[in-house]
Formats: C-alpha cells, structure tokens, sequence
C-alpha cells in the first residue's frame, strides 16, 4: 500500500512544484478562465493584424460587381460587401487599423495622464487644485462627443482619430494615478526618502510612479474597450478612417443601408468589435482580480 | 549639538489651529536624550518639527531651533536637503511603513549612496554590506537581495538603521523605534543603537512613551506634558524626581510583580 501510493505522492509534488515553478516564471497562468480567455481573444487580434494579409483569401480593396452582397459560404466565408468584396479579407486587414488605435491612444494618453496624476497628487497645493479641475472639465464631457468635436475640428481620419480619442482618454488616468499617489504621498517611507536627500522627480519617478502603475494599468486596459467602441463610433459617423479604408467601424456605416436583407455586412464587423471589446475587458477584470487586494 | 528654544507647532485644521507643541525647549549634545510623555502630548511632532516633515497644514514658531549651529527654522524643502540625512537622520516607528515596498534592501541602501558618498554600485555594495553588518545582520548578502516584506520586524528596523546611517550622520532621532517590535527584538535594537552612538560619537533623541525605556538606556530624560517640557533630569535619578507629573507617569507605569489587591 505504502509502496504504491509513494510514486503516485512524489507525482503530484512533482506537478504541484511544476505548477508553481510555471506559475512564478509565468503570472499569467494564475489568471482565471475569463482571463485566459480574453488574453486568447487579443493574441488573436494580434496575429490577424500581423499574418491577417498572409490569410486572407482576397484583396479587401478589389470590387467585384459580379458577386456583390452574396451571403456566407463556401467561397466567400463570411459573404461580401454592397460591392463585391470578401468580408473576413476585409475584417482580418481591418485589425490592424483597431489594433494601430488602440496602442497608439495607450502610448499617447497613458504616460501623460499617469505622469500628470502623480505629480498632481504628489505635489499637491495649487497644482493639483488646477489639474484637477481641468480633467473635471474634460469629464464633464461624454467621451464620444468631445472627442466628435475634436475630429471634426481637426478634419476627419486615421490620425486626428487617435489624436481626438486620446485627448479624452487621459483625464480617466490622471485620476487613478492621483489617487495612488495621495496614498503614498505621506507615507513614513516618502518621509524617509526626503530625509535622504531625493529631489522630488526622483521620489516622483522612483517611488511614488510604480506604486500608481497597477491601478492605472487596469484602467487603461478596461478602457481599451472604450477606445475600441469610440474609435468605431467615429468610424460610423465618418469621422475615422477614410472610405476605402477597412476599418470596422466604417464597414459597419457602409453596410446599415442592407441590415435588413443582407445581414452579414453589418453582423460580421460588429461581432469582431464585440470580441476585440470583450476580450480587453475581461483581461482588464483578470489583472485586477491578480493586482488588488481588496476585492 | 541640538538646541530648542521655545518650540511651537500648530496645525490648521477645518475646527480651527490645534496645537502639537506649546513652548518646548531641550538641548542635546553628544549624548543619549530620552523624551517621554502620553499619547498626544507632542512626541512625534517633535521629531518631525526638527526634520521638517510636518505636513503644509502645520506652523512651526520658536526663539531658537538649530543644529550645529545652523539655524533650522530658516530651512526651507530645497536648503534642507543639504542637511537631512546627512547631519540629522530619523528612525521611524514601523519599519514596514517606512521600506519601500518594491525596493530590494540593496537597492534602497545603493541609492542613499549614490545620493551622497560615491558613483560606483560596487563601492555601494561593500560599503551597504558593511553597514549591515554593524546592524548585527549575520547574512547580509541575503537581506541586500530581500525586499522589506519578506523580513521580520526586527530585521526590517535593523535594514532601516543601517539605510540611514548611510549617509553618515552626527545625529540621530529615533521616534519609538521599538515600540512595533516584539520584547526580544526590542532589547536587540537598543543594544545596537547603543553600540553606535558609543563608536560614532553621535547624539541621539530617543522618543518613546516606555519609561523602563529610557530609564536604563538614556543619560537625561526630558518629561513632556501637552507640548511643553515639564521637567529635564539625569535617568539615574528618574525614580527620585519630585515633579509630581513625573511620579504620577512613574506610578502609572504597570508592574508584572506587583498583585492588584482583592485579586488571587
């Protein structure tokens, strides 16, 4: 009895040190299926933008009158546009230009409004009373009209696009980093750093920035599908990516005409919106399940 | 070294100014000071008047406050950086708290060197070593790689004595060192804070509300009582003060031998 059961305990010490060993080499596999999931969901993503052209059966540009609004199937997998081209050649080149949005708002508005918000709440005084009250006025907004107001003013396209959406997006940042930063600001080991002489951009950067960095991270991530579905919503509305453009978004805007007849013009690129969407947002659930504490 | 004349600290809070120190005066010099007193009656917003690390909420007046000669009420956040640490060190309550959370030991002892003594990080590392070392670590390559939560209490308070002597100071101000740590770590702590003031001929404040405290390990004993000093005496002869403020701290002091009467 003891003989055998032996090997089969060394066996699941073995699996047990394997899973930890996995565990601290890789954080990710500590997420939920959710997370995992939605990680799945954005590795997709990502391979579409990068191979997306390798595999699409089509060019997404090429018109062909002949086989327009020709629903699902075996040729055309997902059917094709009012005219004539492949829906999925179009939906695979199309994740580059979400995917191009989506990390050029998070370069744009992530630092700035991380950096912003730490030095406000670290400093404090007028400062932060002036910084917090300009991102109450970009608040005051809804998101998707300010930045309407912004991409119209700034003409319609790709880049004024992502320039309207991260314009709106950092003040979200600002003050969860703020937050963080009131926690540390006076705390004994702040105090003892002063006392060593650090000038303040040294306790900025050094000390008070990393401890604001998970909390704003998880925001960013929740928001990417914020910026998604604005991105889109001003693809709709012609004020994103330009026509011949596959953004989905305006895939969506060409197709509403046929949504009652031909329905997969308008289905296909909002289920790659809902999907992209979902997919950040449960990665952004997985990473503050891991991040915090307290829930 | 220290001298206070006539310390007054007031915070302005949403009910009005509340006072923390009404009129404190001490001197200190190359020598252990104890100060004593209740909760609230201003111990800590000593230690913090005198490095500066009041909140902007608080108003520091008095007729003379200064350091080797150097006048600290005229320092402003800039001009105080040239001296905090350097001359004047503190020693916080929790080590815990007072730790950067996400920096290793090492990397937290590197940087004080850097600030101050040199550029070199393998001068740093030796030099960090050594201090750990004078703390009484018996591993100190281990604890340099260690970050402050994966080390007890003891250890922890220990890594923060040695991360300020990094910068070598002449004084020292510990606020209740010991008061977060266990009886054993206690004595442990003390013992090394002696050894150093003994060997690097430095001054050191202790804050504590612990009588038994300061009376073995000071050589003066400041009484403090709402902000003010009450009574400055020698800790020899702390048992025969005649303050009556004195005697009742003395009297309120609980004993583990004495039986209450009525009990078993």
């Amino acid at each position: 009895m003891e003989i055998e059961s032996t090997p089969h305990k060394h066996l699941t010490g073995m699996a047990m040190r394997a899973r930890r060993y996995f565990e601290r080499k890789f954080p990710v596999t500590r997420l939920n299926f959710l997370g995992i999931l939605g990680i799945g969901t954005i590795l997709f993503l990502l391979a579409a933008a990068c191979i997306g052209p390798v595999l699409a059966p089509f060019d997404p540009y090429v018109q062909d009158l002949s086989v327009r609004l020709s629903p699902p199937g075996a040729v055309y997998y997902l059917g094709t546009d009012e005219l004539g081209r492949d829906i999925l050649s179009r939906l695979l080149y199309g994740a580059r230009v979400t995917l191009l949005i989506v990390v050029l708002v998070v370069v744009i508005s992530g630092p700035i409004g991380i950096l912003l918000g730490c030095s406000s709440g670290y400093v404090g005084g007028w400062a932060d009373v002036f910084l917090m009250r300009l991102t109450d006025a970009f608040l005051a907004f809804p998101r998707l009209v300010l930045a309407l107001a912004l991409a119209a003013a700034l003409g319609p396209g790709l880049e004024n696009a992502i320039l309207a959406i991260a314009l709106t997006s950092w003040p979200v940042y600002a003050r969860v980093a703020r937050a963080e930063a009131l926690l540390v600001r006076d705390s004994d080991y702040v105090s003892m750093v002063k006392l060593q002489g650090a000038s303040s951009w040294r306790i900025i950067f050094i000390h008070v920035l990393p401890m604001c960095l998970p909390s704003a991270c998880v925001r960013i991530t929740l928001d990417m599908a914020g910026i998604i579905l604005t991105a889109a919503g001003l693809g709709f509305l012609g004020l994103g990516a330009n026509p011949p453009s596959s953004e989905w978004g305006a895939m969506i805007a060409s197709g509403h005409p046929y949504i009652f007849d031909q329905w997969w013009l308008v289905t296909m690129p909002g289920l790659a919106i809902l999907a992209v969407s979902l997919g950040f947002n449960l990665v952004g659930d997985a990473l503050r399940d891991m991040f915090d504490p307290r829930i | 070294m220290l001298i206070i004349k006539d310390l007054s600290v007031r915070y302005r809070t949403d009910l009005g100014m509340v006072n923390g120190l009404k009129g404190l005066s001490l001197t200190c010099g190359r020598e252990k000071l104890g100060v004593v007193g209740v909760s609230g009656s201003g111990k800590s917003s000593l230690g913090r008047a005198i490095m500066r690390l009041l909140p902007d909420t608080a108003a520091i007046t008095a007729k003379e406050m200064s350091f080797g000669g150097r006048d600290l009420l005229k320092c402003d956040q800039k001009s105080a950086a040239s001296w905090r640490g350097r001359e004047v060190a503190m020693i916080f309550q929790d080590p815990h708290l007072a730790l950067n959370p996400i920096m290793k030991i090492g990397s937290q002892i590197t940087e004080t060197y850097k600030r101050h003594i040199g550029h070199e990080t393998l001068a740093a590392r030796r030099y960090g070593l050594k201090l750990l070392e004078a703390v009484h670590i018996t591993d100190p390559s281990l604890m340099w790689n260690s970050y402050p939560r994966e080390l007890s209490g003891g250890m922890a308070q220990r890594a923060m004595i040695a991360l300020m002597l990094a910068c070598n100071p002449q004084f020292l101000i510990a606020d209740e060192p010991t008061s977060a740590l266990d009886v054993l770590a206690r004595q442990a702590v003390l013992e090394i804070l002696d050894e150093l003031v003994e060997s690097r001929g430095m001054g050191l404040l202790l804050i504590s509300h612990d009588l038994g405290v300061v009376k073995n390990f000071c050589d003066r004993v400041v009484v403090i009582k709402d902000g003010k000093d009450i009574e400055t005496l020698p800790a020899s002869k702390l048992d025969d003060s005649l303050c009556p403020y004195t005697r009742s701290l003395l009297a309120a002091q609980p004993r583990l031998l004495n039986r209450v009467d009525g009990a078993v």
